[in-house]
């Protein structure tokens, strides 16, 4: 093993000794890319969402946040899906497409849509546990609704100028009879 | 009930199985009891079992087996295609490539037109209603 591996000669070239690797930093770290985003999905396409609180809402898709997950937002005025994340694979892409490029959404990734830990751990008397306990209802952040609003404002207008296109975004999809999902045209 | 469509040099036929499906040829030859000679502006020609081949109303003038551009002058001289897109089958043909072609917008904006439509209907059949009642 030491002569097929060729140790006396790695030797020579170190001086005589093996070399030492333990300095080195490992440079194996892997860095996972996003979720290869459908063809069918470009910013500004109405997706219709598969499962969840909105499932059968039409939407419009935003961007891909580095997580993977797609930003999406209903417009909230028009069909009540606010700036949400949602999985690619809960999704089908329409042909419908809106012109995105009046909306500003750089600000917005993973970390904006991270739940706020609590980080005090409740110690419950016994009393305490019986008693009705109503959690403080956090309310929803102020800056989170003008996000909201900024995002939303241009986008109804562009789809307003559309006929119909805002009744549809109001509208849910849901299969009826004889549409046959396999040669549905979306 | 005699026939009307026969299988003869010059009948278009609509192909109904297989890659071909969906498109008016014509038959140029008669191979035998069961397949002919097939040919159509945009293919090879070729044999098919008279089973894939439903035949229509239109005929050609040609003689058998004729030159590619022989057919596709006389296809033209015939107007095969304004004759079958204007004709009851292939106006329902076209009908139902659309509506298989629809967008999910389109399928909400066809929604929308109906019930425009059908309370329309029912507006008018509620004033004549009243109308005879009177």
């Amino acid at each position: 093993m030491y002569h097929r591996r060729g140790l006396s000669a790695i030797k020579k070239q170190n001086d005589g000794a093996f070399p030492d690797h333990e300095g080195k930093p490992s440079s194996n770290k892997r860095k996972h890319k996003p979720t290869r985003l459908r063809d069918s999905i470009t910013p500004g396409t109405v997706l219709i969402l598969l499962a969840g609180r909105f499932m059968g809402k039409r939407v419009v898709f935003l961007k891909q946040l580095p997580s993977g997950l797609l930003l999406v937002t209903g417009p909230y005025r028009i069909n009540g899906v606010p700036l949400r994340r949602v999985s690619q694979a809960y999704v089908i892409a329409t042909s419908t497409k809106v012109d995105i490029s009046g909306v500003n959404v750089k600000k917005f990734e993973d970390k904006y849509f991270s739940k706020k830990s609590d980080k005090k751990k409740n110690k419950k008397d016994a009393n305490e546990f019986f008693d009705a306990e109503k959690p403080e209802k956090q309310k929803f952040p102020q800056e989170k609704k003008d996000d909201q609003k900024t995002v939303d404002v241009a986008l109804i207008k562009l789809i307003e100028s559309v006929p119909n296109l805002k009744a549809y975004l109001g509208a849910r999809f849901s299969l009826k009879d004889g549409m046959k999902p396999h040669e549905l045209v979306f | 009930m005699p026939f009307k469509r026969y299988v003869e040099v010059g009948r278009v036929a609509l192909v109904n199985y297989g890659k071909e499906y969906g498109k008016l040829v014509v038959i140029v030859d008669v191979v035998d009891q069961n397949r002919a000679l097939v040919d159509a502006p945009d293919m090879i020609r070729c044999q098919m079992n008279f089973k894939r081949l439903s035949l229509t109303d239109i005929k050609i003038n040609i003689r058998r087996s004729p030159k590619k551009s022989i057919l596709i002058k006389a296809m033209e001289e015939a107007d095969v295609k304004n004759k079958w897109e204007n004709s009851s089958w292939g106006r329902k043909l076209i009908v139902q490539k659309r509506r298989a072609s629809l967008n999910d917008f389109d399928r909400f904006k066809l929604m929308l037109a109906k019930i425009k439509r059908a309370g329309l209907i029912r507006r008018e059949l509620a004033e004549l209603k009243k109308g005879t009642a009177a």
